[in-house]
């Protein structure tokens, strides 16, 4: 019986643009992989059940929830975490708006935001402030309130318009 | 004495202006350092074994199976734990008659609350042990619970803990002037029934601990998401039969705190005497239903208050009677009586009134303990002092404003003395509420507000004022025996490159702590921001103190680090001026160098002091004092608490058909005395709003009538998200107190104090002219309903 559900499962996979395989627990979460088997500690654990969004990773350019996904299904997949955006510049200018704006307090929340507004921002169209709310409504902040996230975004947002029209 | 901070001219002006903070970056990138982050050799993970109980004896544990799962080492009760870790009481002398039974690490024959811990499991992996977990065989026998605050002094209710001979923890009670004089002599007197919804904190990243214990050397170390290394570091040694030199906890990056990581829990404490008993690193991270479970919640409280006033508005008395109900324990080392405590001394806190009486009644229940929490009481005074004047301005006919105004302490009245007993130092209601009214365009607003109401739109404007506690001194714990630093530490050090190094014992939960002590040493010293490497988080390498909580680390800290670096600067000067040949006053450091005071031309950079002084000693004279690393202490002395105040509006449109509330704007004014970081201050502020804004709208933890909580989660439990939250106008008044040369009392509760008053107000005022009324928090769309009288069932 047990050979017809296997409970470790090889994967191949790209993360953060490097090629990792592994085998996995059948039930190892996405973001307990991250976390505990490659050592990519920027994506949190928090609520666990998909609400808060701390632990928002990409995987093939879409923002997903790193609890509600399991490490076996990104088998093949592309997988970036706050770790790679950083190291390719993707999401430097909302990182330097973030600081600038404060937009953070105790961080925790603030590598799956970036992932999350990143997502956002690389759609086409200039979002309005009440889209960058809405967008941004799965994930949860306690400390600042969420205006300084909006801001900071808000401003990335209107950069990039700015270059991409000149 | 602190005025020159005022002077934008001068040189080194770092405080009052908005720097960047040093440990932003990092977090951006995603390279915090969390307790769950950490990972060490031999590291073991504990989960607990919780009573689904919220009360029942424990006749029996069969950990056989548990013990048969792979990867399983260990499985502790109550009766291990207690054979090295001792029994805690959570009280204080000077609350006097507060009484609590002693509680364990993991309960011993009894669980008193659904989530107590009753057993341990010890595994290499996480999974393996929550396996484990839910096979540890318990044996219940229920008891009889308590869950009801109102009928819990009632004589048919069961006692929770016979020892103490009824279910009241504490009471106080309060009476200044003649109360019954003034309310049979009123014009018109108002009563109203406020109650505060049980909610919680909700930090982002859950209560996490990581504890090594080392027998080779007897040192445990404990990486903990705590607001108060010291603290725990006493408490610890005191359980734990260890010297305090020989505990060391380091306080790392930490994903919000706001009271919740403050207090001595159960499951922590068990986790250090775990990694005693098996001498290797053991980590214990809860997950979202403990943190529902075992966090500590807060402002479980409902009050009968009453108002009466004269004709002109003027407040001739409050009558408060305030119940609340802590869970089965007094919440150590902190108690759990202080927010009622706080209730009694802060409601009626604006207003120059003579006659007063307020009593907090706290009893015992079989639910999760209740304690501090951000913003304590305050929030709950602020809802039932705030709603009972707008119910006062509208008997009267009287505008909100004009009723406050009429009432609120002079701006040049001070020092005054509440007839609560509380004393203000300083503070600037009128102030404050003219730049709030100038802000909000209140006038502008109630003509929008009408227009609105043309087109059949209900929005309603919502003022809140408050006053509230920061800076404590040891009156607030030390008095009643806690060992709890209310004084704190700053050690400032140059390095033979001329950049500083300063280690505090306040700390970091993303406040901005690091920011703000970094450039006050840059300004005390004479270097740029830049330069300063701050240190906190490690009782092992920072001064003793109290940490971060009660509004403190910028006024304390930020006092201590200021004259740690003022000495600095002076053992710099006289080096220098031995070094230059003139006398030391005539001397300034400025940008990192040392200059001529008159003129500012460049003398020496300190990085050329530092090299004689650290590899050239001989050429300087013998016996010339060269102490490049200072120290001061501070602590508050002069009055109990640093006073603040301020006033918040709301402004909301309230969907009469579905009881729908939206928050259309926010704003606060507050006087947190010296401002030294004007944006962290003001998210600060933000922040603490929106932890208000949940309180008002959403939080709420519901049990059913055994004790068991129904909404455990973060899908059922609602909290602020970004889609509803509006934006907020946050202001300054600014009056320093003149205890300190920083002049710098709290910020970081004010927005928490005053959010949800103000919201009530607002929803009030839009559903006044309706003949409805809410006072039950959180308004829900159901409850603003039933405020309409529109669900009645």
């Amino acid at each position: 019986m047990t050979a017809v559900f296997p409970d470790r499962i090889d994967i191949a996979l790209r993360v953060n643009g490097e090629e990792v395989e592994a085998r996995v627990p059948a039930g190892r979460h996405l973001v307990d992989f991250l976390r505990l088997d490659l050592g990519l500690t920027g994506a949190h654990a928090s609520c666990e059940h998909g609400v808060c969004g701390a632990c928002t990773v990409r995987v093939d350019g879409q923002a997903v929830r790193g609890c509600l996904m399991l490490a076996a299904q990104v088998d093949g997949l592309d997988v970036w975490t706050i770790e790679g955006l950083s190291d390719n510049g993707t999401v430097a200018d909302l990182q330097e708006a973030f600081v600038a704006r404060n937009a953070l307090q105790c961080g925790f929340c603030t590598p799956g935001m970036i992932v999350a507004a990143e997502e956002l921002l690389a759609q086409p169209g200039l979002p309005s402030r009440h889209k960058i709310r809405e967008h941004l409504s799965g994930n949860y902040c306690r400390c600042t309130g969420y205006e300084a996230i909006i801001d900071a975004i808000e401003s990335v947002a209107q950069a990039r318009a700015g270059k991409g029209a000149a | 004495m602190n005025s020159r901070f005022g002077n934008p001219d001068r040189p080194n002006s770092y405080i009052g202006k908005t720097v960047p903070r040093p440990n932003a970056k990092r977090l951006v990138q995603g390279r915090g350092n969390y307790v769950d982050d950490i990972v060490l050799p031999r590291m073991v993970h504990v989960v607990f074994v919780r009573s689904p109980y919220a009360h029942a004896k424990i006749t029996g544990i069969d950990a056989t199976e548990a013990l048969a799962v792979k990867g399983v080492l260990r499985v502790f009760t109550g009766a291990d734990i207690a054979e090295v870790c001792t029994p805690w009481v959570g009280v204080l002398a000077h609350l006097k008659g507060l009484k609590s039974p002693p509680e364990y690490a993991i309960a011993v024959d009894r669980a008193a609350w659904v989530g107590e811990p009753v057993a341990a499991v010890v595994a290499s992996t996480r999974l393996a042990a929550e396996e484990a977990a839910a096979l540890v065989d318990v044996d219940y026998y229920a008891l009889p619970e308590v869950t009801d605050m109102m009928t819990a002094l009632d004589d048919a209710t069961p006692i929770l803990h016979p020892d103490m001979g009824d279910n009241l923890a504490f009471e106080r009670s309060h009476e200044e002037g003649d109360v019954e004089a003034a309310f049979a002599g009123a014009h018109k007197v108002i009563e109203a029934h406020f109650k505060t919804g049980r909610h919680t904190g909700v930090t982002l990243e859950p209560r996490s601990i990581l504890v090594d214990w080392n027998p080779g050397e007897g040192q445990m170390t404990a990486w903990h998401a705590t607001q108060a290394p010291h603290m725990i570091q006493v408490v610890l040694a005191e359980h734990l039969g260890l010297t305090e030199s020989r505990v060391r906890v380091i306080c790392g990056d930490v994903g919000g705190s706001y009271g919740i990581k403050v207090h001595i829990y159960p499951d922590e404490v068990a986790t250090a005497a775990i990694a005693k008993i098996m001498a290797r690193p053991v980590k214990f991270i809860a997950d979202r239903l403990e943190s529902f479970t075992t966090d500590i919640h807060a402002r479980d409280h409902e009050i009968w208050g009453r108002i009466a006033v004269a004709e002109d508005g003027k407040i001739l008395a409050f009558d408060i009677d305030d119940w609340t109900a802590i869970g089965a324990y007094s919440v150590y080392p902190r108690t759990s009586a202080i927010e009622g405590n706080q209730v009694v001394n802060l409601c009626g806190g604006p207003y120059d009134f003579k006659n007063y009486r307020a009593k907090t009644t706290v009893v015992f229940q079989n639910k999760t303990p209740t304690s501090q929490y951000r913003a304590v009481g305050h929030p709950i005074a602020v809802t039932v002092t705030e709603g009972l004047v707008d119910m006062a301005a509208a008997a009267l006919g009287m505008d909100p404003v004009e009723i406050r105004r009429r009432n609120m302490f002079a701006d040049d009245a001070y020092p005054a003395v509440s007839p609560a007993k509380m004393r203000f130092e300083g503070l600037s209601h009128h102030a404050s509420l003219t730049k709030l009214v100038d802000l909000m365009d209140y006038d502008a607003l109630r003509a929008d507000q009408a227009e609105a109401k043309s087109r059949g739109v209900v929005r309603g404007i919502g003022i809140a004022s408050f006053i509230e506690l920061t800076n404590p001194s040891p009156f607030m714990y030390g008095i009643g025996g806690a060992r709890i630093s209310a004084q704190d530490g700053c050690t400032v050090r140059m390095d033979p490159d001329g950049s500083i190094v300063a280690a505090s014992s306040v700390t970091e939960q993303g406040q901005g702590t690091e920011a703000m002590l970094s450039q006050i040493v840059a300004e005390g010293v004479g270097v740029l921001p830049a330069q300063v490497r701050i240190v906190t988080g490690d009782t092992q390498s920072t001064p003793y103190g109290g940490g971060t909580w009660a509004s403190r680390g910028a006024g304390i800290g930020g006092e201590a680090a200021l004259q740690a670096a003022k000495a600095l600067r002076n053992a710099i000067l006289e080096v220098a001026g031995a070094m230059l040949q003139c006398t030391p006053n005539t001397l300034d450091i400025r940008d990192g160098a040392v200059v001529d005071m008159a003129d500012g031309a460049d003398r020496m950079p300190l990085s050329e002091l530092g090299r004689i002084v650290y590899f050239r000693g001989d050429t300087l004279p013998k016996g010339l004092p060269r102490e490049l690393v200072q120290t001061r202490h501070y602590t508050p002395s002069d009055y109990p608490f640093a006073f603040t105040n301020g006033v918040q509006a709301s402004y909301v449109e309230v969907d009469t058909d579905t009881g729908n509330v939206k928050l259309l704007k926010h704003w606060c004014v507050e006087d947190c005395g010296r401002v030294i970081n004007p944006q962290l201050v003001d998210e600060q502020i933000r922040g603490g709003i929106v932890q208000g804004l949940g309180a008002a709208l959403f939080e709420e933890l519901h049990y059913d009538a055994g004790g068991q909580l129904l909404n455990g989660s973060m899908a059922d439990y609602l909290v602020p998200m970004a889609g509803e939250m509006p934006d907020m106008i946050i202001a300054h008044v600014e009056t320093p107190t003149l205890e300190s040369e920083l002049g710098a009392k709290g910020a970081g509760e004010a927005g928490t104090a005053g959010a949800a008053a103000a919201v009530m107000n607002a929803i009030n005022d839009a559903l006044r002219p309706f003949g409805g009324e809410v006072t039950s928090m959180p308004f829900t769309p159901e409850r603003v309903l039933r405020g309409l009288n529109k669900l009645q069932d």
